[in-house]
């Protein structure tokens, strides 16, 4: 490459890099730290350490999955089941890689994905997979680099807030803070388009709590297992089943 | 618990989380994400993740679980319907549409 057009693609890499932290700025990053804050406000409440709980968002960092661990801590449940019932509630990032990482520049696909991929969570994944498309190749990476690692920085100075300001906050305020993360999940699936996955997701939300007064430790696993499976499977069904009414009807 | 048993949960804990996404690093090259695994395992996904959610709001384990349910739900549905029939910035008007009632809830009534 010319010593000038290399020049201009650093840049246009940096300007993309800037890009994504600017992104990151607005409401991702107050989203992202309210969930934080009511997270450290709520481990403050269960008495939970206040160092497992922050670290617990800067090495997670996945929200669904440090409140399992934290319910589960509380209740006493065994090491392996914790560890295991925070791996399913993560098997989402596997498809949310799987989805990103092909969008990346040839070049950028090297180990360093390794480094980049810890960063990788709801706020960063929908928010890249939105603006990937008005990128170049080459950008798309140092975006997302700058967008999920801005992001990321908030995750250890909210939950430790929360957890020390816990008590100083407002009672009122501490609802509201706490009502954000049910809220964010069930404002994402309103952006859902595909029926399948729709279906999933009512499945689920019915399962969830009777397989929770069932068994509390599998719970998520049962139902992620039964609901999905039945929505992957009923939704042919149900799609069979209307074409052939449908074509009944018009006979 | 013991704080060593905490760290220990933690440690396993974020390398089980890592692992998945490291995962998708290593699956990236190789499944295509129109297959119908691909499409299953996002339908198990979304399920767990619902159930989650319908957890947190059905069964809160916080300061939530003072609310009565009734009054859960209809702040959720008002908040999905902001997110649902909105324009512009829908999803912090939706948030922001939750939080606020729940805090008016909290304030004059709890």
């Amino acid at each position: 490459m010319p010593y000038q057009a290399r020049l201009a693609h650093v840049f246009r890499r940096r300007q993309a890099l800037k890009r994504g932290a600017r992104d990151a700025l607005g409401s991702p990053m107050l989203v992202l730290l309210a969930g934080m804050l009511a997270y450290g406000s709520v481990a403050h409440q269960q008495g939970l350490d206040v160092w497992i709980t922050s670290l617990g968002s800067v090495f997670i960092f996945a929200l669904p999955g440090q409140i399992v661990m934290q319910e589960m801590l509380i209740a006493g449940a065994p090491l392996y089941s914790i560890v295991l019932a925070v791996f399913v509630t993560a098997t989402r990032f596997v498809t949310m890689s799987i989805t990103l990482i092909p969008q990346f520049h040839r070049r950028d696909r090297g180990p360093m994905l390794y480094l980049f991929v810890h960063l990788v969570a709801m706020t960063s994944w929908a928010v890249s997979m939105r603006a990937f498309p008005t990128l170049k190749r080459a950008e798309r990476l140092p975006y997302f680099a700058g967008f999920a690692f801005t992001v990321w920085l908030v995750a250890f100075p909210g939950t430790f807030l929360g957890y020390v300001l816990a008590e100083d906050v407002p009672r009122w305020m501490g609802y509201g803070l706490a009502l954000i993360n049910p809220l964010f999940f069930l404002m994402s699936f309103a952006e859902l388009r595909a029926k399948v996955s729709l279906l999933a997701v009512f499945l689920g939300f019915v399962l969830g709590p009777i397989t929770y007064a069932w068994d509390p430790a599998t719970s998520l696993l049962a139902s992620g297992f039964i609901g999905g499976t039945l929505a992957y499977f009923g939704f042919e069904h149900l799609a069979r089943w209307s074409a052939n009414w449908r074509e009944a009807r018009r006979t | 618990m013991s704080t060593a048993a905490a760290l220990l949960t933690l440690v396993l804990a974020s390398l089980a989380t890592y692992a998945c996404r490291a995962l998708g690093v290593v699956l990236s090259s190789r499944v295509s994400n129109t297959g119908a695994v691909f499409q299953w395992v996002s339908c198990v996904t979304y399920a767990m993740i619902a159930a989650l959610t319908s957890r947190m709001i059905f069964m809160p384990s916080g300061v939530l679980a003072n609310v009565p349910i009734w009054v859960r739900v209809t702040i959720c549905l008002l908040a999905l319907l902001v997110m649902v029939f909105g324009r512009a910035n829908r999803l912090v008007l939706a948030l922001t549409t939750g939080v606020m009632l729940v805090s008016v809830y909290a304030h004059y009534w709890l």
